[in-house]
């Protein structure tokens, strides 16, 4: 693909090929690994995911149902100082994302004062009318955050997506380490990495934390909804039921009795009081939503407004982190934080405000147009990779309806080794870290899921794209 | 726990339970054959796809033309077939897939490791020659299961139902080797008694892992009566009716001990144990032992089907 990886920002070497500071006891360790002996590992790695069944389903892909997503065995190394700076401002970030849904959903203060435009939010889909003037136990909107970063220089980390709906992919970030630790325990020994281990009993604690009033005061009951096996991320939806403690449960398994959403156990129907949803807020209720929906529970809304359940996250969140939206970010950090942001935002043009809509029509063998509403690196054009005739194309597209439309520039993103049968290669990058959010606060787990574009050259980290994943490290002072 | 999960954990092990029975029982086939000249072994085969209940199927695709090698593969891995070996190491590892939290990890591994050992093995043809080493496989990965189990779980209800699966499908699978062999097989009365019996009967016993154990009880001596009182009432033999009955009554009893309820379940479980208990090998041949397997059979379903009822599997 496009952007020689000599003009990007390499996480390990500088420019003179000397390792950076993050990476020097790793690397010290490296250097005494015979060659042989990692690419066994390497192999090892592979069949120690295919026996431990971590594998994610491809929609319409029937020969390949249960796909493994490639795990590198390079780690993705951050320093404490670099963390504690992303931290401050993942925090004021997701602080951010949940005043602004309490707002939009109550009195819309943004669009009053003028700092978001109404048309952004008339007709989105992803707006619910039925959760305006709700507010969800704890005030709690988004209990799970995942902000995908990408990094261009030492210092220069950008938001380039908010996952503010059922962001996936923690359960790799704990099987990374996992394991790393199972194959390379000495490594361990020699360079002191953050643990990331605690992260289902925090999740566990921090839902738990936002039990709804009909909970009261009881040790409140969490259960995980799936829509099934043949989801693709079901491995997870199980893993983390599991490590929590918690039932992991189908809609065919739910009912609403009493006022309650009770799930049919082998000793009669027991009530949720939290209930972490792996199910899009279309399907959660087919009285309210999508009729034809077997995946939810008919009539929860009721009961969630009524105060009977937790839904986490809450339906409507998905609007915070609608694309037409990101484009708005630092103003809406800066309205309900009355401070600037910490983190920056991938400059970008909002094809619907037609001065943009212009230069992005004379600038597209340069830019990457995104579909407003898309997601999984689907429906995009990435004009530097592109041909003149996939580039007319979607030209047509974009200007039979602009306003579907967002364009970045091409960034260059950093870079990390990975470990190819010719030895290191260096592949780009970005990071997805874990965001927890309860009325006791803000809870960021250290590092995050690293995916990595396993073509040379590539830009694209998608896992249903050919994407791998690495451990993330965050150093220990 | 759900009673999905418990449906899920349930049939996780029958199905487990069957493939190995059913491995058993080709294995017991293929050595009898062997020792056979054709149209012997050829009614050796035939057998063994009646005990298995799957004659139609077979008819239906081969006529009645049983030879080793269409009977292995279609017992074995024919899609034809929905009662082969594969499917059920599938379905075993669909529902620890879906059951994924209730069970431990050594125990998902085993599953997972068995269905991917077995899906290899069993992609193609399975020959005389590699035969022996694909039935060594598959019981082997079902003792894996076995002893993740024993090993890790935590002793509650989800590994009551386990358990429950196991045996109730167990007692089933003895229940019709020993009807089939016996009843339908013997080409006629008067060949109780002579050699070609005693080499069926040593066939019996070897489908089911009682040989060894019955020779040593016996000293060596092959008896119809001995052979059935052995798989019907002796409690000590592990895959005895006796034996899987006292098992699925203690653990029911200590479900309903954690449940602190007793159900329609624990009556019926304890009617059968009691019936197997009292009952005399003469009694059961005086009754009729195809007549008396018959009414044990209906009454592991209905045991099964209470089970199901009782603790919610299904809406």
């Amino acid at each position: 693909m496009t952007n020689s990886s000599l003009s990007s920002y390499d996480e390990m070497l500088d420019a003179d090929g000397a390792t950076r500071p993050a990476y020097s006891g790793y690397c010290e360790w490296l250097k005494e690994q015979p060659p042989e002996l990692l690419r066994r590992k390497s192999g090892e790695a592979e069949a120690f995911f295919r026996k431990t069944g971590i594998t994610f389903n491809v929609y319409g892909n029937e020969d390949a149902e249960e796909r493994l997503i490639p795990f590198d065995m390079v780690p993705r190394i951050i320093n404490a100082a670099q963390w504690r700076r992303l931290s401050r401002g993942i925090e004021q970030r997701v602080r951010a994302l949940n005043a602004f849904l309490h707002d939009l959903y109550h009195r819309q203060e943004i669009v009053r004062s003028g700092r978001l435009p109404e048309r952004v939010l008339k007709g989105n889909t992803a707006f619910l009318p039925q959760m305006a003037g709700f507010t969800p136990p704890g005030g709690v909107y988004t209990h799970i955050v995942g902000i995908d970063l990408v990094r261009t220089g030492e210092d220069d980390f950008m938001v380039l997506e908010d996952n503010a709906r059922t962001p996936s992919g923690v359960s790799y970030m704990l099987e990374n380490r996992e394991t790393m630790m199972a194959m390379f325990p000495e490594l361990f020994t020699k360079v002191r990495v953050r643990e990331v281990s605690d992260y289902p009993r925090r999740l566990a604690r921090s839902l738990a934390a936002c039990a709804p009033p009909a909970a009261n005061g009881h040790k409140p009951v969490v259960a995980v909804l799936t829509p099934g096996t043949f989801n693709s991320a079901y491995y997870e939806h199980a893993f983390l039921a599991d490590q929590m403690g918690a039932e992991l449960v189908e809609g065919s398994d739910l009912k609403v009795e009493d006022g309650r959403v009770a799930m049919r156990t082998t000793r009669g129907w027991q009530a949720i009081d939290v209930l972490y949803r792996r199910v899009d807020d279309d399907y959660l209720d087919p009285l309210t939503f999508k009729p034809e929906s077997v995946l939810g529970v008919s009539g929860i809304m009721d009961v969630y407004r009524a105060g009977g359940i937790t839904i986490a996250n809450a339906p409507g969140t998905g609007i915070a982190d609608d694309k037409a939206i990101y484009s708005f970010m630092p103003e809406i950090v800066e309205f309900y934080t009355g401070e600037k942001p910490i983190l920056a935002n991938v400059p970008t043009w909002r094809c619907a405000e037609s001065d943009s809509l212009a230069y992005v029509m004379d600038n597209l063998e340069d830019l990457v147009v995104k579909e407003v509403h898309g997601s999984g690196g689907y429906g995009m054009l990435i004009g530097p990779t592109s041909s003149r005739k996939e580039i007319a194309m979607f030209a047509e597209k974009l200007r039979a309806n602009p306003e579907n439309y967002i364009a970045q520039p091409t960034l260059s993103l950093s870079t990390v080794p990975i470990f190819t049968k010719a030895g290191l290669a260096p592949r780009h990058v970005d990071l997805r870290p874990f965001v927890l959010v309860s009325p006791q606060g803000i809870d960021i787990t250290p590092g995050g899921l690293t995916r990595v574009a396993l073509k040379k050259g590539s830009l694209v980290v998608n896992s249903s794209q050919g994407g791998g994943t690495k451990d993330s490290w965050v150093l220990d002072d | 726990m759900l009673g999905r999960s418990a449906n899920g954990i349930f049939w996780l092990f029958r199905y487990l339970e069957r493939a190995e029975n059913t491995a058993r029982l080709v294995e017991a086939g293929f050595r009898m054959a062997l020792t056979r000249d054709a149209a012997d072994a050829s009614d050796e085969w035939r057998s063994v796809v009646v005990t298995l209940g799957l004659q139609g199927a077979y008819q239906a695709k081969f006529g009645s033309d049983y030879t080793a090698s269409t009977v292995v593969n279609f017992i074995l891995r024919d899609r034809d077939n929905p009662g082969n070996v594969l499917s059920m190491v599938e379905q075993a590892r669909h529902n620890a897939r879906m059951v994924r939290t209730g069970i431990t990890r050594e125990v998902w591994e085993a599953v997972n490791e068995s269905w991917m050992i077995l899906k290899q093995e069993l992609a193609r043809t399975v020959t005389e020659t590699r035969l022996g080493g694909v039935l060594d496989l598959i019981r082997r990965q079902s003792t894996l299961v076995r002893g993740a189990m024993e090993g890790t779980m935590l002793r509650n209800d989800i590994y009551y139902f386990a358990r429950a699966g196991s045996f109730i499908e167990r007692a089933d699978n003895t229940a019709r080797i020993l009807d089939v062999k016996y009843y339908v097989l013997l080409p006629s009365v008067s060949y109780v008694g002579s050699s070609l019996d005693n080499v069926q009967w040593d066939n019996v016993l070897r489908a089911v892992a009682g040989d060894r154990a019955y020779r040593w009880l016996n000293a060596g001596r092959m008896e119809a009566r001995g052979i059935a009182e052995f798989l019907m009432l002796d409690g000590r033999f592990p895959r005895s009716l006796a034996f899987c009955y006292a098992q699925l009554r203690d653990y029911l009893d200590r479900l309903a001990a954690e449940y602190g309820d007793r159900l329609e379940t624990h009556a019926i479980v304890a009617r059968t144990h009691e019936q197997l208990k009292s009952q005399t090998i003469e009694a059961v041949f005086e009754h009729g032992l195809h007549q008396v397997i018959g009414q044990f059979i209906a009454a592991n379903n209905h045991l099964a089907q209470q089970i199901q009822r009782d603790y919610r599997f299904t809406e």
